[in-house]
C-alpha cells in the first residue's frame, strides 16, 4: 500500500473494498441501485450539488462543528491530550444529519417523491424526518418495536416533524428487522421511493456515498487539529455500529500513516457472553442487507441478534469498509461493555459538562486506556458523534433512578 | 448441460399444452418430518416442479407468510443443511420432479460454495435460486454448481428493462423466474398486460421457459398466468395452509390441507388454456 491514494481508491468498480461490499440485492432493486450509482457520480461532478450540500451544512446543520480540548478528562486519565470532534452539536444532535442531507438532495435529483429510512436509536430517523420536513417530502421511518419502546423521545420527535413511524414486529423487532422492512417497502415502491440508509452499509453505492457525505467530519477535524496543535493526531477514536461516524472521521486520514484509527464496538454484556454487537471482534464474514461484511451469525449462517445498551450500535453487521480496514490492519477495533459505557457517560457529564450519547460513550470508555498507552506526548481525537439527551430516560432506568 | 430434469419437465408440459405448476414450500415447516410429507403430497397432487425454501432469519424479499414460515422452520431446527437432507429423502422416492432450492446467500456462503454444490448435487437438487445474488454477484455460485450440472435460476422483474434482461439472460439456466410485481412474495399481483410483456421479453432474450410467481394465490389467478407463461409459481398460498394447520393445533394436518389446495391449483393450471381457448 505504498501508492498514493491506495486507501482512498476503494471501492472498486464492483463496489468492493477488497472482498467486502458488493451489491447483494433482489433483482427488482438492481436497476435502481445502478441508477443511484450513476446519479451519484454525476452529482459529485456537479458544483451546484456540492454547493447546495455545503450551504445546508453551514447554515442548517451548523458546521463546522468545534474541535474541543477536553482538558479535565485529559488530566483525569493522565496521558495523551484528548480532543472531541463535537458532532453532537449539529442540528438534531448527531452526525447522522450530514448523510441525510446528501441523500435527500440525491433523491430530489432523481425525482423521487417519497423517502423511507430505518432507525435504531432514532437519531437517523429524526435526521431524515428533519430534512424531509425541510424539503416537504413525505417520510416513513421503520423502527423495531423494541426500539420504539426504549427510544420514546425520538419517536415523538419524528412524529412532530411529520414523519410516519412504522413499528416493526417481524424478526426480533430491532434495527436489522427495521432494515429488512425498509428493503421490503423499497422493493414494493421502487419507482417513487428513495431509501435513505443511515449508515455506511448496504448495497453499493451506499457505503461509498454515506462515507463521502460523512467525511466532512474528518476533513474539518484534520484542519482543526493542525490549527490547534500544529500536527496530526496519533490516534482517532470512534464508536462503531454500522460505522458511519467512524468512517467519516477516519477516511480523510487514511493516507496519513502515523495516524492510528481505533473503532470501538459495542461489547454488550461482554463478547464472551454472546450478548454483544461486536461483529468484527465476535463475528465472521457473510452477506446481509446488500453487502458482504462481518456479521454475527451461527454455524448455519443464520443471523444472531445483537445486544447493546445503545440502540444505535445494536446491529449484527458493520459497514464493509471497516471490514476491509480490519482485515488489512489499517484500523484497530476494540470493544466496550454496556457497563463501561454507562460509566464513561457519567464521567464525561461530571468532568466536561457534556452528556454524550450512549454510542460515543463507548468510544470514550476506551479513550482513557489509549491516552495512557500513548503517554503525555500523545494526541487523540475522539468523535463525540451524538448527544445524550435521547438516552436520559433509559440511563435513569439502568441506574435504577425513577424520573 | 445443466438442469436436464428441469428442461425435460417444461418440455413435457409444453407437449401436453399446459403450463407447469411450480409449488413452493419452506423446508422444515412446521417441522422436518411433516415438511417432507408435504413435499411428497405436493408431487402427488400435481406439482410439476418443487421449490424448496431454505429458511433464513432475515428474508428481506419475502412477505409475512414466508417470513413466518421461515421462523417456524428455524424454531423446528430448520437450516440449509436440513433443507438438503429433506431434498435427499424426497429424491430417493421421486426421480422425476425437479427440485429447486430457494433461499438467501448467507447460509450458502456459510456452508461454503463447494460444499453446498456437492451436497445439493448428492441430494438430487436440480437448481438454486438465491434471491439476494443478482447476476453481478452470482459468478462463484454458478461456477461451483455448474461443476455438478446444477442451474442457477435467475429472476426477472417489472423493473428489468430490455438491456437489463440481456444481462440477466447471460448465464441463466433452467428457467427464468419472472416476479409478477415489484414487491415481496405474497404481494398483490401485477397488471396482466405488463406481465405478458415481461414474460415475452424474458422468454425472447433468455431462450428459456419462464415461470411467473409472487402474488399468485387463487386458482383463478393461477389460470390467468398459465395462459401467459410456461409455468406458474405458487408459494405463500401453500405456506399459509401450513400456518392454518399449526394454528389449529394440528400441524400434521398440513399434509392434507396442502393436498387439497395443490390439487385445485393443479387443475386450474392444467385446464386454463383449454378454458381460455373455448371462451
Amino acid at each position: 500500500m505504498s501508492r498514493a491514494n491506495a486507501w482512498s481508491q476503494w471501492p472498486d468498480a464492483n463496489g468492493r473494498f477488497g472482498e467486502f461490499g458488493g451489491r447483494y440485492v433482489a433483482e427488482t432493486l438492481m436497476p435502481l441501485v445502478l441508477e443511484l450509482e450513476q446519479e451519484y457520480a454525476r452529482a459529485k461532478e456537479d458544483p451546484a450539488f456540492q454547493a447546495e450540500f455545503d450551504d445546508l451544512l453551514t447554515h442548517y446543520v451548523g458546521r463546522p462543528s468545534p474541535m474541543y480540548f477536553a482538558e479535565r478528562l485529559t488530566e483525569h486519565f493522565g496521558g495523551a491530550r484528548i480532543y472531541f470532534k463535537r458532532d453532537e452539536l449539529n442540528h438534531t444532535g448527531a452526525h447522522k444529519i450530514n448523510n441525510c442531507i446528501g441523500q435527500v438532495l440525491l433523491a430530489r435529483r432523481m425525482g423521487k417523491t417519497r423517502i423511507i429510512a430505518e432507525t435504531g436509536a432514532g437519531q437517523h430517523g429524526v435526521a431524515t424526518a428533519t430534512i424531509c420536513a425541510r424539503f416537504g417530502l413525505p417520510c416513513v421511518v421503520f423502527m423495531g418495536e423494541t426500539d420504539v419502546e426504549r427510544q420514546k423521545p425520538n419517536v415523538f420527535r419524528m412524529r412532530l416533524l411529520g414523519a410516519e413511524i412504522v413499528p416493526v414486529s417481524s424478526g426480533t423487532g430491532t434495527l436489522k428487522d427495521a432494515m429488512n422492512e425498509a428493503l421490503r417497502d423499497w422493493v414494493t415502491n421502487v419507482s417513487t421511493t428513495f431509501y435513505v440508509i443511515g449508515t455506511a452499509a448496504g448495497p453499493h453505492p451506499y457505503p461509498m456515498l454515506v462515507r463521502d457525505f460523512q467525511s466532512v467530519i474528518g476533513r474539518e477535524a484534520r484542519e482543526q487539529i493542525l490549527a490547534a496543535e500544529g500536527r496530526l493526531p496519533d490516534a482517532l477514536v470512534a464508536c462503531i455500529g454500522g460505522g458511519s461516524n467512524a468512517i467519516g472521521l477516519f477516511h480523510p486520514f487514511l493516507e496519513d500513516e502515523g495516524v492510528r484509527m481505533i473503532g470501538v464496538e459495542a461489547g454488550g454484556h461482554g463478547v464472551t457472553t454472546g450478548l454483544h454487537a461486536a461483529s468484527l471482534t465476535g463475528g465472521r464474514p457473510g452477506v446481509l442487507h446488500g453487502n458482504r461484511t462481518y456479521l454475527l451469525q451461527d454455524q448455519n449462517g443464520q443471523i444472531i441478534d445483537a445486544h447493546s445498551i445503545s440502540a444505535g450500535l445494536d446491529y449484527p453487521g458493520i459497514g464493509p469498509e471497516h471490514a476491509f480496514l480490519h482485515e488489512t490492519g489499517r484500523a484497530e477495533y476494540r470493544t466496550c461493555t454496556d457497563a463501561e459505557a454507562l460509566e464513561a457517560f457519567q464521567l464525561c457529564a461530571r468532568l466536561e459538562g457534556i452528556l454524550p450519547a450512549l454510542e460515543p460513550a463507548h468510544a470514550l470508555a476506551r479513550v482513557g486506556e489509549i491516552a495512557r498507552e500513548l503517554g503525555p506526548d500523545g494526541l487523540i481525537v475522539m468523535n463525540m458523534c451524538g448527544r445524550g439527551d435521547k438516552d436520559v430516560f433509559s440511563i435513569a432506568a439502568h441506574l435504577g433512578v425513577n424520573i | 448441460m445443466t438442469a436436464e430434469r428441469i428442461s425435460a419437465k417444461f418440455e413435457a408440459c409444453r407437449s401436453e399444452g399446459r403450463a407447469a405448476f411450480v409449488a413452493y414450500l419452506m423446508a422444515g415447516d412446521p417441522d422436518l418430518d411433516t415438511s417432507f410429507e408435504c413435499l411428497k403430497a405436493l408431487a402427488a397432487s400435481g406439482a410439476d416442479i418443487i421449490e424448496l425454501g431454505a429458511p433464513f432469519t432475515d428474508p428481506m424479499a419475502d412477505g409475512p407468510a414466508i417470513q413466518r414460515a421461515a421462523q417456524r422452520s428455524l424454531a423446528a431446527g430448520g437450516s440449509l443443511a436440513a433443507t438438503l437432507d429433506i431434498a435427499a429423502r424426497f429424491r430417493l422416492e421421486d426421480k422425476v420432479t425437479p427440485l429447486i432450492v430457494m433461499g438467501y446467500a448467507n447460509p450458502v456462503f456459510s456452508m461454503g460454495l463447494t460444499d453446498f454444490a456437492e451436497r445439493a448435487a448428492a441430494a438430487g437438487v436440480d437448481g438454486v435460486i438465491t434471491v439476494d445474488l443478482p447476476p453481478e454477484e452470482d459468478a462463484s455460485l454458478r461456477q461451483a454448481l455448474a461443476a455438478h450440472g446444477l442451474a442457477v435460476i435467475r429472476l426477472a422483474t417489472p423493473t428489468t428493462t430490455e438491456a437489463r434482461m440481456k444481462r440477466v439472460s447471460d448465464g441463466a439456466a433452467g428457467f427464468v423466474y419472472y416476479v409478477s410485481v415489484a414487491g415481496v412474495t405474497g404481494a398483490a399481483v401485477g397488471a396482466e398486460e405488463d406481465i405478458r410483456q415481461g414474460v415475452e421479453r424474458a422468454r425472447r432474450l433468455s431462450g428459456l421457459p419462464v415461470a411467473v410467481g409472487f402474488g399468485v394465490r387463487t386458482g383463478e389467478q393461477a389460470a390467468r398466468f398459465a395462459c401467459l407463461a410456461d409455468g406458474v409459481v405458487v408459494g405463500s398460498a401453500l405456506v399459509e395452509e401450513v400456518r392454518a394447520a399449526v394454528e389449529d393445533g394440528a400441524p400434521k394436518s398440513a399434509v392434507k390441507r396442502i393436498t387439497v389446495v395443490a390439487q385445485s391449483l393443479s387443475n386450474a393450471i392444467s385446464s386454463a388454456r383449454v378454458v381460455r381457448s373455448v371462451t
